[in-house]
């Protein structure tokens, strides 16, 4: 196997897998405060993707400025849900949770579809971003060092949110115990609106991004996204962002390498993070991270 | 000896809650396990019934290992147990409630239910009138098609301590029973708990916090504080020990 | 005895509602017309799906989304062993049919025996990584599942004719006996192990699962059958779905189909047999109502663009509000006897 050719898919594996992680953190840590599979998540990722568009194309705002404004929104919205949909249910059954999750991911897509259309719409995707260079045969995108490196960015900033402020430590000490928090002073539905706040925020900036590297949004692309990025975030170990980030690119690598040696599997390429899922829980159900959720560590 | 602890250490991280405690349960006894809140008792009782596993130490139940093993298994070898704050089933009857105790002694199978062929009528009726035998004792037979949880607070409890029984065990693992009653109930429960170790021929280990009730009802007891001993033997010695009446301060007095 | 009073009241009851079912079917079949019978199919067809997925979901209360797996795979199978080897070579455009495929013939009854088996393995299957551990697990590989069983149907061309489908599966005249036959077996069956031990450990693992378990329910084994039985009946619906359709394409099968099931259960009641049967009749009707939603409107000569789409965004709406709102549906836990009961009681 050709050096270069495998430096090349080492390069899209982990572009791939930086997107996939960036939404798996929102996953992980909403369920590790709420014990929820939020759904809805992934559709952030396109709504993230859709407002990026919005701003670009009718307001001709430049990228870094949609992208603010679209991670931004995306925040809100994230807070939104929980508000009006989880918040009253705090109390139900998870299995009420659940359900209203699936019902806001299915709204979120049809209401997209009837509103903006289900075709695809070609994204803008800013020159700068698309100028290839050359480093000893492995070409690179702009795009392709951006986003990991953002990606790792992202991740460190969280870590350090987690561990180093207090509003962090409160997230940490929710995952343990609801009641705790609250005992301590620190309103525990603020703490959850600000974890929805920055998972739905990073799934912007990974739907920003998969919009660079594909271009093109239509309303169903985060259903797939979103089931390989959760699929990414058990892989890791369910309740750590560190996992989640691990599992995004464990799984981005494998669809790229796979693809690259055995393309004939193409069509199964999606298929890949439900097998990892399946391997996960037949063999090391809490991920590689391994915590036990009942002592969960971020 | 019907149960014995030997030398059980739980951990959880870097919290000791139980740290090299042993004790044994004679049959028929009434045993006591008392100490205040966080002392650990509950997790003993955790060990017993096999959702935790000892970090050291074991739990043998007629002379055989039971650490480690499922709970449910535990539950077929003879142990039942009641909840600290009452966990019956909310969507069910009383009697399906007490029922489910006995649900893995009906030998139908899923095919002979869903065909209804005769063993799931003569087995349905059997279960069925063990249960409300069971309720008799307990004095909740009339209560057997209302709502579990539309039921008082005392009835409840009753219906717990039913479920329990229905599960045939020879030791029963009562968590706080007496919570949250006055005198004259809790004058009425040990008496119910007397009545039930005879006439179901059962072994009972309790955790409690009324002395009262505790002197009443127990022969011996195991004092606990922050996961160690303090304290095990009769009753009649406990209140009598200093190191017990340190860590109770006086509630003894009203004993 | 008192036992024994209750089981007679509870057969006779139960055999009048059956009879009833049956002389119904046969005046159906009979005297209604063509159009009505389709709809009458679809929606015996649906109370089938309705009342399996309510017994994983709503008695057992852990969160699935199988169904459109299960009926992907009971409907390949029944048409893949009922067309016959012909007309699998004449239909199979993208690759030839295996060899064992075209081998594979089998009568309509044990084709749609063999759905529900299949179907059923593999929730066993797939019931060891998931229930083995505590977690919400479920919901998430079920939708991959679905996903996959998709993705498995598209790029096996020599096995399923990919994303072209299978068409002219066999009809079957006086269809109303089949679909109607089977659900009154499935809704008699799912009703026998709601009442009986196995239900009522399926309750209890739903209601609280440490207790169930401190009461002796091996939760792990409970949680199976209820998946596998579920899954069983989900695939004999696909099977009766691929005969009444006649042509079956991977997109047939999509999570539109699973969440139609959901309302229905939700709006139903989760955790009520009758309210699954309810809630098929009244979201059915609602959908077919709701068309014009999805098409042009003329309303007092003003045109509006239908749209498409707008049908689930007012469904995933009502969901929502349910939710919210009304969370135990129209019988909530209840079946259609705990009503007359209840009045008893207060007398």
């Amino acid at each position: 196997m050709d050096i270069l050719i495998f430096m090349q898919q080492m390069v899209n594996g982990f572009s791939l897998g930086s997107m996939y992680a960036l939404i798996a953190i929102g996953y992980t840590m909403v369920y590790g405060v709420l014990r929820l599979i939020n759904f809805a998540h992934g559709d952030i990722m396109m709504v993230g993707a859709f407002l990026g568009y919005t701003f670009m194309v009718v307001f001709a705002l430049p990228f870094p400025v949609a992208v603010l404004l679209s991670v931004t929104l995306s925040a809100l919205l994230g807070m939104l849900m929980d508000k009006i949909a989880y918040k009253p249910l705090r109390e139900a059954p998870k299995i009420s949770l659940l359900i209203t999750a699936i019902g806001i991911s299915f709204f979120l897509e049809n209401a997209f579809t009837v509103f903006v259309g289900g075709v695809p719409r070609a994204f803008p995707v800013p020159e700068y971003m698309e100028n290839i260079f050359n480093v000893a045969g492995v070409t690179f995108s702009t795009s392709s060092i951006t986003v990991p490196i953002v990606t790792l960015g992202l991740l460190l900033g969280i870590l350090y949110v987690l561990y180093k402020t207090k509003y962090g430590m409160a997230i940490r000490a929710l995952s343990f115990d609801i009641k705790t928090v609250n005992l301590m002073g620190i309103d525990g539905n603020t703490i959850i609106a600000l974890v929805f706040a920055l998972g739905s925020g990073l799934a912007a900036v990974g739907g920003l991004f998969w919009a660079v590297n594909y271009p093109s949004v239509e309303p169903m692309m985060g259903v797939l996204v979103g089931l390989k990025a959760f699929a990414a975030a058990v892989v890791g170990g369910i309740g750590s962002v560190t996992g989640a980030v691990l599992g995004g690119f464990i799984i981005g690598f494998t669809e790229v390498v796979v693809i690259a040696f055995w393309p004939e599997m193409g069509g199964y390429k999606d298929a890949f993070a439900f097998v990892f899922l399946i391997l996960v829980l037949l063999f090391k159900p809490t991920g590689i991270m391994g915590e036990d959720l009942e002592k969960s560590r971020f | 000896m019907i149960l014995e602890v030997c030398n059980v250490t739980k951990k959880f991280g870097g919290v000791t809650a139980i740290k090299d405690t042993s004790f044994h349960v004679n049959l028929k006894e009434i045993y006591g396990l008392i100490g205040p809140n966080g002392a650990g008792k509950t997790t003993m009782f955790n060990i017993i019934t096999g959702n935790y596993e000892p970090t050291a130490g074991s739990v043998k139940f007629h002379g055989q290992r039971i650490d480690g093993i499922k709970p449910y298994k535990i539950v077929h070898r003879g142990i039942a147990r009641t909840f600290q704050n009452i966990r019956l089933f909310k969507s069910m009857t009383v009697l399906d409630n007490v029922l489910i105790g006995f649900d893995y002694q009906a030998t139908y199978t899923y095919f002979e239910a869903i065909l209804r062929l005769p063993r799931f009528f003569k087995e349905e009726r059997r279960v069925r009138e063990r249960a409300f035998e069971i309720m008799e004792v307990l004095g909740i037979a009339e209560f057997a098609d209302e709502l579990a949880t539309s039921l008082s607070y005392g009835s409840q409890r009753k219906v717990e301590i039913a479920r329990a029984l229905a599960a045939n065990p020879q030791l029963l693992l009562l968590d706080e029973p007496a919570a949250g009653m006055n005198p004259q109930e809790t004058h009425e429960l040990a008496e119910l708990f007397f009545k039930i170790r005879d006439e179901f021929d059962v072994t009972i280990l309790l955790i409690e916090h009324d002395m009262k009730f505790v002197n009443k009802l127990c022969d011996r007891v195991m004092v606990l504080d922050y996961g160690k001993t303090i304290f095990e033997g009769d009753i009649k010695d406990a209140i009598k020990n200093e190191e017990v009446i340190k860590a109770y301060l006086g509630d003894f007095k009203h004993a | 005895m008192m036992n024994d009073a209750i089981f007679t009241k509870q057969r006779l009851i139960n055999l009048g509602i059956i009879i009833t079912a049956i002389w119904f079917t046969w005046y159906a079949q009979n005297t209604l017309d063509e159009y009505t019978v389709r709809i009458i199919n679809n929606v015996a067809i649906f109370i089938i799906l309705a009342v399996s997925y309510n017994l994983i979901n709503g008695v057992t209360g852990q969160f699935s989304l199988e169904p459109n797996g299960f009926v992907a795979i009971g409907a390949y199978v029944v048409a893949i062993l009922t067309v016959d080897a012909e007309g699998m070579l004449y239909q199979y455009d993208i690759e030839d049919p295996s060899a064992w495929v075209l081998a594979m013939q089998a009568e309509f009854i044990w084709a749609l025996l063999l759905a529900g088996i299949i179907s059923a393995l593999l929730a066993l299957s797939l019931s060891f990584p998931v229930f083995r551990v505590r977690g919400d697990y479920l919901a998430i590989v079920t939708l991959g599942f679905g996903f996959i069983i998709r993705i498995l149907a598209i790029n096996s061309p020599s096995i399923t004719n990919g994303s072209l489908g299978i068409n002219d599966i066999p009809e079957y005249s006086n269809y109303l006996y089949w679909t109607m036959g089977a659900a009154i077996i499935t809704v008699v069956a799912i009703l026998n192990i709601i009442y009986s031990k196995y239900g009522r450990a399926m309750k209890a693992v739903r209601d609280d699962e440490d207790a169930a378990t401190a009461m002796g329910v091996d939760t792990f084994k409970i949680k199976t059958l209820a998946f596998s039985t579920s899954a069983f009946f989900e695939g004999i619906g696909g099977g009766l779905l691929a005969a009444l359709l006649t042509s079956i394409s991977p997109d047939l099968f999509t999570f539109f189909l699973t969440f139609q099931l959901l309302i229905i259960i939700v709006l139903g009641g989760l955790g009520s047999t009758t309210g699954a049967i309810l809630g098929t009749i009244f979201v059915m009707a609602g959908l077919e109502w709701m068309r014009f939603l999805d098409e042009p409107i003329s309303f007092m000569g003003i045109e509006t663009e239908g749209t498409p789409g707008m049908r689930m965004v007012v469904f995933s709406l009502i969901l929502i509000l349910v939710m919210l709102f009304a969370r135990e549906g129209l019988m909530g836990k209840k079946e259609l006897k705990d009503l007359f009961k209840k009045k008893k009681a207060n007398k």
